[in-house]
């Protein structure tokens, strides 16, 4: 799969709420702005992103703040760049549901809707968004929540599952309409490491059937052995990228072997 | 002394019963000694023969409550709206009017609207002007309440309506109708209790609902005692289901918290 971006930008307000905006997506129409603080104060998530290549897994590793995030939300439609263009398997990313429904994406935490049992919970966009008949949704629901061993949790609403589930349910809903690119923004980060497994098992069985995904991640044994390719951010910037393998056994950059030399501290 | 002190979430019910009991008992005891001291004996007969009238106050005291809820919920809805709406003039009028009837007492305000604004706008129907009083009281609240559910939305909620593909529209049939509906259900039927119990100030401008018909009654048969303790129990035959209802909602919507 293809993705080319060409000078890719995005900045925040320095109000006091970047980190938030940036989370959220909500970055404009504040009512409650302070507009008297001007409009100069800009901070800069990422900077001039360049980059060409046929990916088929791929991991953003950097420090909290480098700019994943942000770049996940907006190769997944959620957010604008504020310059710049990125291509995703030849559509061009736009703040628009109809580019939108062509990814699959997965938060953090939290993105189940909380009104909905898992069952609904895949079913509902299914019908909704992908146009598909209430009886092949089922049969899609019913397929994944089987093979991965999650059709006891089909009726539970997800106050009533385990992170795990949770974060599993949610990526079952993102892979059931079948879409050209997955995308994981730390779908790990706020799991015990028990639950870190089932997920990251979960991904990799999906692997299996050519899907690509593209994953923010702090799980670095993932990252090396589950992705082909790795991608360092720094600062808002694409420092390294290169076959997994290579990257992490011969970081170019002083900032990257400074970043995994700190991960490793305390490893058994 | 276990038998006083909760132990677990749920009581053993013959544990709860008789501590009830006992309160019951003490209750009881206790008012019938204020009122030998005072020397009142009961003399409920006369109630049957009023039935035709406490009947008719108890109707009206319901239509006010129902179309006041009504209304108050739209009003509710317009100004939790306004409040955070992009037109200043807007957004200024719902705070004033929410900060101006949360702080000042409903009786001022039956007064203040009765006799200047519907007075000047000549509305002569009372009913019709019980219901806009109390809609406007009580619509300030449930503005507070809609506005409060829409803040606690998590953004997160919305970002994967979002993420998932649905359009503004389906974000809001799908995702934030039916959630904000589940937060703020519990709450309004709350309100509704309060809404007809407020009712009953409505007596001073002589709309005749169940507490002015109460008034009326004990001012000629002077069975004060009486008439206030009766009209206490038709309260709460209404204000009871609606209070269990509010708590049934409440734990039907669990999940949304």
């Amino acid at each position: 799969m293809r993705l080319e971006m060409r000078g890719l930008w995005k900045t925040f307000d320095l109000s006091g709420r970047a980190g938030r905006a940036g989370r959220s997506g909500h970055s404009g129409a504040d009512p409650d702005y302070d507009y008297s603080r001007g409009h100069d104060q800009k901070t800069y998530v990422l900077r001039d992103i360049n980059f060409d290549d046929d990916i088929k897994t791929l991991a953003l590793i950097g420090r909290s703040g480098c700019g994943k995030s942000t770049l996940l939300r907006i190769l997944g439609g959620l957010i604008p760049a504020s310059g710049g263009t990125a291509v995703v398997d030849g559509h061009r990313a736009v703040d628009h549901e109809n580019y939108r429904k062509k990814i699959g994406f997965v938060f953090q935490q939290g993105g189940l809707f909380s009104h909905l049992s898992a069952w609904e919970n895949i079913t509902l966009p299914l019908i909704k968004v992908h146009g598909f008949a209430g009886e092949r949704a089922r049969a899609r629901a019913h397929e994944l929540l089987e093979r991965f061993g999650l059709i006891q949790e089909a009726d539970k609403k997800p106050s009533q599952l385990s992170g795990g589930q949770k974060q599993r349910i949610a990526i079952a809903r993102a892979v059931a309409p079948k879409p050209g690119m997955l995308l994981l923004d730390e779908p790990t980060s706020a799991l015990d490491p028990e639950y870190t497994t089932e997920v990251l098992n979960m991904i990799r069985e999906l692997k299996k059937e050519n899907l690509s995904f593209i994953i923010a991640t702090h799980e670095m044994g993932f990252a090396l052995h589950a992705c082909e390719k790795v991608a360092f951010l720094c600062e808002g910037r694409i420092m390294e990228y290169g076959a997994s393998k290579e990257v992490f056994a011969k970081p170019a950059t002083a900032a990257l072997a400074e970043f995994l030399s700190k991960l490793l501290e305390w490893k058994v | 002394m276990g038998i006083f002190v909760s132990d677990t979430e749920k009581n053993h019910p013959l544990k709860a019963a008789f501590n009830l009991l006992l309160l019951c008992v003490a209750l009881v005891v206790l008012f019938w000694l204020a009122l030998s001291r005072i020397g009142v004996a009961f003399d409920f007969s006369f109630l049957p023969a009023l039935r035709g009238r406490l009947w008719a106050g108890f109707l009206m005291t319901v239509g006010l409550s129902l179309a006041s809820m009504v209304v108050s919920l739209f009003l509710g809805i317009v100004s939790a709206a306004a409040q955070s709406a992009r037109v200043l003039i807007l957004r200024y009028l719902a705070k004033l009017y929410v900060t101006f009837i949360r702080g000042t007492p409903l009786i001022m305000q039956i007064y203040l609207f009765f006799y200047i604004v519907g007075t000047a706008l000549g509305i002569e129907n009372r009913f019709v002007c019980g219901v806009l009083i109390l809609s406007i009281f009580e619509g300030a609240y449930i503005s507070e309440i809609i506005r409060g559910s829409l803040l606690s939305m998590d953004e997160t909620q919305l970002e994967a309506a979002k993420a998932v593909g649905f359009t503004r529209r389906q974000t809001v049939s799908l995702v934030i109708l039916p959630q904000l509906v589940a937060r703020t259900l519990p709450a309004l039927t709350g309100q509704f209790a309060s809404i007809i119990k407020d009712s009953s100030l409505l007596s001073v401008i002589a709309v005749i609902e169940l507490t002015q018909t109460m008034r009326e009654i004990s001012a000629v048969n002077f069975k004060l005692f009486e008439c206030y303790l009766f009209l206490g129990v038709l309260y709460l035959l209404l204000t009871l289901p609606v209070s269990l209802m509010s708590k049934q909602l409440e734990r039907r919507f669990a999940f949304a918290s």
